[in-house]
């Protein structure tokens, strides 16, 4: 993303920086923050959401009573790809009581990693349909625990009926597997952006 | 407070721990900020104008003398994200930070970061 100033006549520090967001999503325990950490510059960051404050929307006081401190936590890392632009990558919660989340989340996310664990792949199915209804862009990581991986790629793709989307083996554990499948992403994102492009020229 | 015993009358407000900082308020300005806005402070953390400031506040200013997203803000200062939102509007309010929001990145931009990637 670029950032415009918010008010142009501000005496606006003197810098130009631009970010972009990825999100890392999956089943629960399916290894999200540990890719996240593996590629992060820093130690993956904790945020949290209250759960009732985006669960509806509130514009008055009123309800404020029956909240509970509740909250759903989300891990990030930042990586500083230069002083004018740097990546965030979000890790969707697990569970599938904090779906609302999610809403905000892929809110201006350039795409997203799905982690699949080939022993449970049902768990990102939920991931998939979010993303693929949504329109956001999306490639599938298939985190190899040891000894785990069961089924090849195209097996995979068969399995979650992702026609298209490219599907990457990984190890969540490793910087330059996870960094794989990161420029995979990317580069579906480029690949799908140019080809709405010329859809759009031709047309 | 003992279970049963929950408070539901409308002062109840500021009683709801995350939103004490914030005096109640669970909507803040008109600023739409988003988890990756950036924002920068405008100004110094002076001793002077920390004084003036909530500490909440003062934090933030302190933590945004170089660009930070809503989310490590957030991290920084242990708030939930919902509620620091509240107090960065207080501080563009003040015109103490200003804020930088987003639109997509353009080709150009998704090049530059698979090629960062890349150098990692």
């Amino acid at each position: 993303m670029v950032y415009v100033s918010s008010e142009p006549g501000s005496p606006v520090p003197d810098l130009q920086v631009t970010a972009v967001k990825m999100l890392v999503a999956g089943g629960f325990g399916v290894g999200k923050t540990t890719l996240v950490g593996s590629v992060s510059e820093i130690p993956p960051l904790r945020t949290e959401e209250l759960l009732t404050e985006l669960s509806r929307d509130v514009d008055s006081l009123a309800g404020v009573e029956a909240k509970t401190t509740t909250t759903v936590a989300l891990d990030f890392g930042r990586i500083t790809i230069s002083p004018q632009l740097v990546l965030y990558l979000f890790g969707t919660p697990g569970q599938d009581r904090f779906w609302f989340m999610w809403n905000e989340l892929s809110a201006g996310a350039l795409g997203a990693v799905v982690l699949a664990d080939t022993r449970r792949l049902d768990t990102c199915f939920p991931a998939v349909d979010f993303f693929e209804r949504r329109g956001i862009p999306f490639v599938i990581g298939v985190n190899c625990f040891d000894g785990s991986q069961q089924y090849d790629i195209d097996e995979v793709r068969e399995a979650l009926d992702v026609e298209g989307v490219p599907v990457v083996l990984c190890d969540a554990r490793l910087r330059e597997s996870c960094k794989q499948v990161l420029i995979a992403l990317t580069e579906h994102v480029i690949k799908l952006a140019v080809r709405r492009q010329q859809s759009s020229a031709s047309s | 407070m003992s279970r049963g015993e929950t408070w539901f009358d409308e002062a109840a407000g500021p009683l709801v721990r995350p939103y004490a900082v914030t005096r109640g308020r669970t909507r803040g300005g008109q600023a739409d900020l988003q988890m990756i806005t950036l924002v920068i402070a405008l100004q110094r953390l002076t001793s002077a104008l920390s004084a003036q400031l909530d500490p909440e506040h003062a934090q933030i200013m302190s933590f945004c003398q170089h660009p930070k997203s809503v989310a490590e803000i957030s991290a920084e200062v242990h708030l939930p994200l919902s509620v620091v939102k509240i107090l960065i509007g207080d501080l563009i309010e003040r015109r103490l930070v200003t804020f930088r929001s987003a639109v997509t990145p353009d080709l150009q931009v998704l090049q530059a970061v698979i090629n960062g990637i890349r150098q990692l």
